[in-house]
């Protein structure tokens, strides 16, 4: 059990959910990132598909990584990925209607989404399966929490609600002048509040700033 | 032929794939930093649009569809096949770049085997298989070939106008002092959401 959790694998576990992070820093997977994110509840439900769909692909492309044709790889990886991405979906479908409709065509996007090809042509294609299921599950979760992040944002300001709770829509902060900011839930606000993710963490980590 | 025009300018300005739905980021950031070569991918993705999309139209009427050859509701599978068609053609098309017209494949080589994951491209197909469903008075609707070929030519022609608006922005924008942390990334990602807001005035278009 030790090998199992060994400093390395704990590596290859926690760097993209910190300073190697999938959406921010190697730039993977921004335009379901963008789109998902008006409210917190589809952000989460997207940012979970993708990790298990991410770690559940590592793994099987990493177990027949020595049977792949180099030339075909490509077109294996989409269909094992298709099949994934599929069998989300149709559960989202019967468990989740609501959120799926909400979802609409990017959880088919999630086939193209630049994380999943990524991952699978520099991870999984030279790494044992239990590697690839964490550096899946890693970057997966990375990219979750850069969602959770802008759609926090988003809907706080955008629409004054948490999850559909409400958090600002009283009287009181209205009669003080107070007032929700519907450009928020455009989509273009989306970017600039990535951008301001971004800023932070450069500022933060010296070494990641570009000339 | 009006609903073609119409299909065309809103899918131009209106549903742009990069400003409405974000859709292609990834090679659009990647890609952006000159002119000329974000006018290489602008293109490959037209092409490679304007092929798929009438071919997974016909794939999902005549065969997925519930009134298709097959005689039932398929659609399910519509993720493996547009993705496999999308892959296919890809690769026949470089093929037939390379032995037709070596110019054209020298300029976009690098670009075309990228293009069969590029999200634009797959996006296209699924907004279309959404859109079939619509009432054939929707301005949206798709319900013919024609329409699949305009809605495809105008989706490429409106992320080959943002990939070459943001790249010209880019190069100019070498020259100008921008705050280390916002370098590159950062300061891009802000000039997208400018662009984006200012496409936003064209949502209230009614063709």
């Amino acid at each position: 059990m030790g090998q199992l959790f060994s400093a390395k694998n704990k590596d290859v576990l926690a760097s993209p959910i910190g300073i190697n992070n999938p959406v921010t820093v190697q730039v993977l997977g921004i335009c379901s990132a963008l789109a998902v994110t008006a409210k917190l509840e589809p952000a989460v439900v997207m940012g979970l598909s993708v990790t298990i769909i991410t770690a559940f692909s590592n793994v099987v492309i990493s177990l027949i990584r020595k049977t792949i044709p180099n030339r075909i790889r490509i077109i294996v990886q989409l269909v094992v990925v298709a099949a994934l991405v599929t069998i989300v979906s149709e559960l989202l479908k019967a468990f989740a209607y609501d959120v799926s409709v909400q979802l609409s065509v990017y959880i088919g996007l999630i086939i193209t989404n630049c994380i999943l090809m990524g991952r699978l042509e520099a991870f999984a294609m030279s790494n044992g399966p239990w590697e690839s299921c964490l550096d899946g599950i890693g970057n997966g979760l990375g990219y979750a929490k850069i969602l959770v992040l802008v759609a926090f944002f988003r809907e706080l300001l955008g629409s004054g609600s948490l999850f559909g709770f409400n958090i600002l829509n009283y009287d009181a902060l209205k009669e003080m002048g107070y007032m929700n900011n519907g450009l928020m839930l455009m989509p273009p606000m989306a970017l600039i509040i990535v951008a301001c993710l971004i800023w932070y963490q450069r500022a933060k980590h010296k070494e990641l700033q570009e000339d | 032929m009006e609903h073609f025009f119409s299909l065309l300018v809103r899918s131009i300005f209106v549903d742009n794939m990069i400003f409405a739905f974000f859709l292609g980021m990834c090679s659009y950031l990647a890609v952006s930093k000159n002119v000329k070569t974000a006018m290489g991918l602008g293109i490959a993705v037209i092409f490679v649009l304007v092929v798929t999309l009438p071919v997974n139209y016909l794939l999902q009427t005549k065969v997925l569809g519930a009134d298709g050859i097959l005689g039932m509701d398929l659609s399910f599978l519509s993720f493996i096949l547009f993705i496999a068609v999308i892959a296919g053609i890809v690769q026949l098309v470089e093929m037939a770049v390379e032995r037709f017209s070596p110019s054209l494949y020298a300029s976009l080589g690098i670009f075309l085997p990228l293009i069969a994951v590029n999200c634009a491209i797959m996006g296209g197909s699924l907004f279309m298989q959404q859109r079939i469903n619509l009432a054939p008075s929707d301005p949206k609707y798709i319900g013919s070939v024609m329409d699949a070929i305009s809605y495809a030519l105008g989706s490429g022609i409106g992320w080959l106008l943002a990939i070459v608006g943001l790249a010209a922005i880019r190069e100019k924008m070498a020259y100008s002092d921008v705050p280390k942390p916002l370098r590159g990334l950062g300061i891009t990602f802000i000039v997208v959401g400018l662009m984006a807001i200012a496409f936003m005035c064209f949502s209230g278009l009614n063709i």
